[in-house]
């Protein structure tokens, strides 16, 4: 219970500093990457102070044997910089160039009442699950 | 971000943790206007098709490469994983890149 209660309190500052920051807003984070047009430099600040936050943080709390909640800590080990990291990632920049919105960006966005984050959310949603089906048919085809 | 949410798309025993994090995210911004009486600033002034399209190549993307903007970009940086390193670095040029192409070449949407 207390687990869900303290995920539930990071996820709230998360949002909270995403909807603050204006990483939720699609018109501000579409002009930081505008260099050579209505450049807004703002969300480089955002983006250097959560990253500083989290290097000095992730230091001090993987000092500690085990998180609150959880037996062991949970960090990923793959090494390898292969294809669909690279393409993936690609891809990934081509939608947020287009829309404006990331994943972290439009998820608390939903809380604005606003239409976009809802149809950003649900077609990103349909990306996953084509991804997933796309994955699932060459383990088949593979298995075959 | 989207590591916690692609752990519901198939679904694991551990959802509760993740539904409560996506939630308390979603709340934020309810918080915020309770708070201080004003909308949160929003403008998404764009074609809805701009909209559903980086919406797939965004979920397609994450899915493929592991991660987003939170996940590599800011805890993969900060552990400085070569993964995310090279991914993020990506993922900020074709961003740049489509921006440009759609505002300069093609004059916006």
């Amino acid at each position: 219970m207390l687990r869900t209660v303290s995920a539930a309190g990071i996820g709230l500052s998360f949002g909270a500093g995403i909807v603050v920051s204006g990483m939720g807003n699609p018109a501000k984070v579409l002009n930081f990457f505008d260099i050579f047009g209505s450049w807004d430099p703002s969300l480089m600040l955002v983006m250097l102070s959560a990253l500083v936050v989290t290097f000095v943080g992730y230091r001090l709390v993987l000092r500690r044997p085990a998180p609150v909640f959880e037996p062991k800590f949970h960090l990923p080990t793959r090494r390898e910089l292969d294809l669909p990291l690279i393409g993936g990632s690609a891809l990934f920049g081509i939608g947020w160039g287009l829309s404006g919105f990331c994943p972290g960006g439009a998820i608390p966005a939903l809380g604005s009442g606003a239409p976009a984050p809802v149809i950003f959310v649900a077609s990103m949603i349909g990306g996953m699950l084509v991804a997933n089906a796309l994955r699932y048919l060459s383990l088949q085809r593979a298995a075959v | 971000m989207t590591g916690i949410l692609s752990g519901l798309i198939s679904p694991k025993a551990d959802w509760a943790w993740r539904v409560a994090f996506l939630l308390g995210a979603i709340a934020a911004p309810i918080g915020i206007v309770l708070l201080t009486g004003a909308p949160v600033p929003l403008q998404a002034d764009l074609p809805a098709w701009t909209i559903v399209a980086g919406g797939l190549l965004v979920g397609l993307g994450v899915s493929y490469g592991g991660g987003c903007t939170s996940g590599h970009g800011v805890c993969g940086m900060a552990r400085l994983s070569p993964r995310s390193i090279v991914a993020t670095a990506i993922f900020l040029s074709t961003t740049f890149a489509t921006v440009f192409v759609v505002r300069h070449l093609l004059g916006g949407f």
